[in-house]
């Protein structure tokens, strides 16, 4: 992303002198690549597995053998207390496929993913810009933002469904008093409000992950390219949509795939924020695939594993992009 | 570099640069406020967590409804610490918090320095694996999880939670001091090599030393992490004195009681040591979240 950066700087830094970073451009040359074949130790496999192995073993035996019992478990049929009965075909996957709630849940994810990470990284944008800020108590503010990321979301949905209660909670009561609403809403309760209240949770929580990022990305643009953009009489405007935007674009990519990623895999929130609601009305993939197993009235292992096989699909396909993502900025740097 | 402009841009300039002097000396006292409500907003829900700790349960639950409790009580959170399940919930947070932390970071160091260091055959597919397994969260996996330890007799025991933590914050750990190996100039290794230091040596002497933020930084992400995670423990730790803090204090508002004072005490608790955790690595937290995509 520097070298990204600092290409840009020398771009639109041409009225300017030559921005300093610019320098070293030229030195690395072939020499470099020279150098660093040279240096780079080669080793053998024997040896790698020696420093490797617990990690292997470790990812082998707790990620890929789940990843394998999900895939046979999605082939089998299982009693309510989870033996195994034997095989089940493709059954278990057609029965998701034919799921009466299939459509609402899928809608519920589409919306939860696209509302939240939109939300986020709208609103993580205007506070990243604060926090780039140099003001009196700003490291306060700094701390301030860490504790939604640094509590468990557990807790924090747990807070919110106090927040949220209809005859206790803190919003209504100050909704009332502000004449914003006349009556209480239910806000965890009411179909319509549901969603968009586990969405406000939802954002508070990924806002300060995505601000640090952003707030770093800020930090990454050379000051001289805003003095360029200054001295060739760019209103604030035209150099936060010329300039700032298009220089943060690594920061938003990586921020918007991680978190959608995040917010995708999110069980906690709607977990408890939902469990009053019966059936799968508000749920998402996740939590619908949880419910199958662990919740539902049938329990059925195999289902809720077919359930996951479409989930760990939907998963990779977002990696693909991130990959391509990681990719696209090796290429441009 | 603002002394290179040309003379006859100043004149350009001069328009907005009024309108500046008045915002500098306004932004001496506007951003401190503004910062303040952005904390605020930021802070609220921790703020109604702390007041709702700081009444009786039956004030929390009576209409109308008010911000500031009726009754202060400062005794729930005595009450808490004395409480036979919040110790054990804490026990075990604290037991796999901690054990997985440790299993992370031994197994991550020599996987990630050999990596930064060395090429060799399978080099490429080991990164890949990793990047992999960072995308997957054990909640997509949870069915798998839950089939593998009830297959191996584990459902309900703190090793099925401390692997499971330990597994799926390595990646991120491998990444992150990947990065921080990789940062380190050649010629420092040469040099304890040169000096007779073996690999092992080196690793521990001279390069340990010198990506000490990273270290920390994985050990508190890691820490966190384990801390926080709940689906699994939901799922596998059924026996109620063996759940961690985060499905265990859930249980003081149920259908058949409702200690809201405790939950919102056990909750302050549980989220102190991690906001003070993060707090103390608050500089490097994006490094380490993003560690291989962004630098």
């Amino acid at each position: 992303m520097a070298d990204d950066l600092r290409g840009a700087g020398a771009a639109t830094g041409s009225t300017v002198t030559a921005p300093a970073p610019a320098a070293p451009a030229p030195a690395a040359g072939p020499g470099r690549r020279a150098r660093r074949r040279r240096r780079r130790g080669h080793s053998s496999l024997g040896a790698a597995l020696l420093w490797l192995g617990p990690a292997l073993l470790l990812i082998g035996g707790v990620v890929i053998f789940p990843a394998v019992e999900l895939v046979k478990a999605s082939f089998s049929r299982y009693s309510i207390t989870g033996l195994r009965l034997g095989d089940a075909g493709t059954a278990n996957f057609r029965h998701v496929l034919d799921h009466p709630d299939l459509g609402a849940v899928l809608a519920n994810t589409l919306v939860w993913v696209v509302v939240v990470v939109a939300l986020t990284v709208l609103v993580s944008l205007a506070v990243a810009q604060f926090l780039a800020k140099d003001f009196f108590g700003r490291k306060v503010v700094r701390y301030a933002i860490i504790v939604p990321w640094a509590a468990s979301l557990v807790i924090t949905a747990k807070t919110f469904s106090m927040i949220y209660n209809y005859y206790y909670g803190t919003l209504n009561l100050v909704l009332t008093k502000l004449h914003v609403i006349s009556t209480p809403i239910d806000f965890l309760g009411n179909d319509s409000w549901t969603m968009p209240s586990m969405i406000l949770v939802g954002v508070f929580v990924s806002i300060p992950f995505t601000a640090y990022v952003f707030v770093a990305g800020l930090n990454a643009i050379p000051r001289d390219v805003y003095e360029a953009a200054r001295i060739d009489g760019a209103t604030p405007r035209q150099t936060y949509w010329r300039v700032t935007l298009p220089l943060l674009r690594p920061a938003l990519l990586v921020a918007s795939v991680l978190n959608i990623i995040y917010v995708f895999n999110s069980f906690p929130i709607i977990w408890t924020l939902n469990d009053r609601n019966p059936g799968f009305a508000h749920d998402t993939t996740i939590t619908f695939m949880y419910k199958l197993a662990f919740k539902s009235a049938e329990k059925d292992v195999g289902m809720s594993a077919a359930a996951g096989i479409f989930n760990v699909i939907l998963i990779l396909v977002v990696v693909v992009i991130y990959l391509r993502t990681v990719k696209w900025q090796e290429e441009e740097s | 570099m603002a002394a290179i402009a040309h003379p006859s841009d100043r004149a350009a300039v001069r328009v907005p640069t009024r309108r500046k002097v008045g915002w500098q000396r306004h932004r001496r006292w506007v951003l401190p406020v503004a910062g303040l409500f952005v904390a605020l907003a930021f802070l609220w829900p921790y703020l109604v967590m702390l007041l709702n700790s700081l009444r009786p349960s039956s004030d929390v639950v009576q209409t109308p409804a008010t911000i500031l409790p009726r009754t202060w009580q400062l005794s729930t959170y005595a009450q808490v610490l004395g409480d036979e399940r919040f110790l054990a919930w804490l026990r075990t947070s604290v037991l796999v918090a901690v054990t997985s932390t440790l299993i992370v970071i031994l197994v991550s160091i020599p996987a990630a320095y050999f990596t930064a260091r060395f090429r060799f055959p399978g080099r490429i597919a080991f990164l890949f694996l990793v990047l992999v397994t960072q995308m997957f969260s054990p909640t997509s996996l949870v069915v798998g999880l839950y089939r593998e330890f009830f297959n191996l007799n584990l459902v309900n025991t703190y090793l099925a939670l401390i692997l499971t933590n330990a597994a799926f914050n390595l990646a991120f750990a491998v990444w992150i001091l990947h990065g921080f190996f990789s940062a380190i100039p050649r010629e420092v290794e040469e040099a304890a090599h040169l000096d007779g230091c073996g690999r092992l040596r080196t690793l521990l002497r001279i390069m340990l030393p010198l990506t000490l933020p990273g270290v920390v930084t994985a050990i508190v992400f890691t820490f966190i992490a384990a801390w926080n995670e709940y689906v699994v423990a939901l799922t596998l730790m059924l026996d109620e004195g063996k759940k961690p803090l985060t499905v265990g204090i859930t249980s003081y508002v149920t259908g058949y009681e409702q200690h809201w004072d405790q939950l919102f005490a056990a909750s302050i608790f549980a989220i102190i040591p991690v906001v003070i955790l993060f707090a103390f690595i608050e500089k490097h937290l994006v490094g380490g979240l993003t560690a291989g995509s962004i630098k």
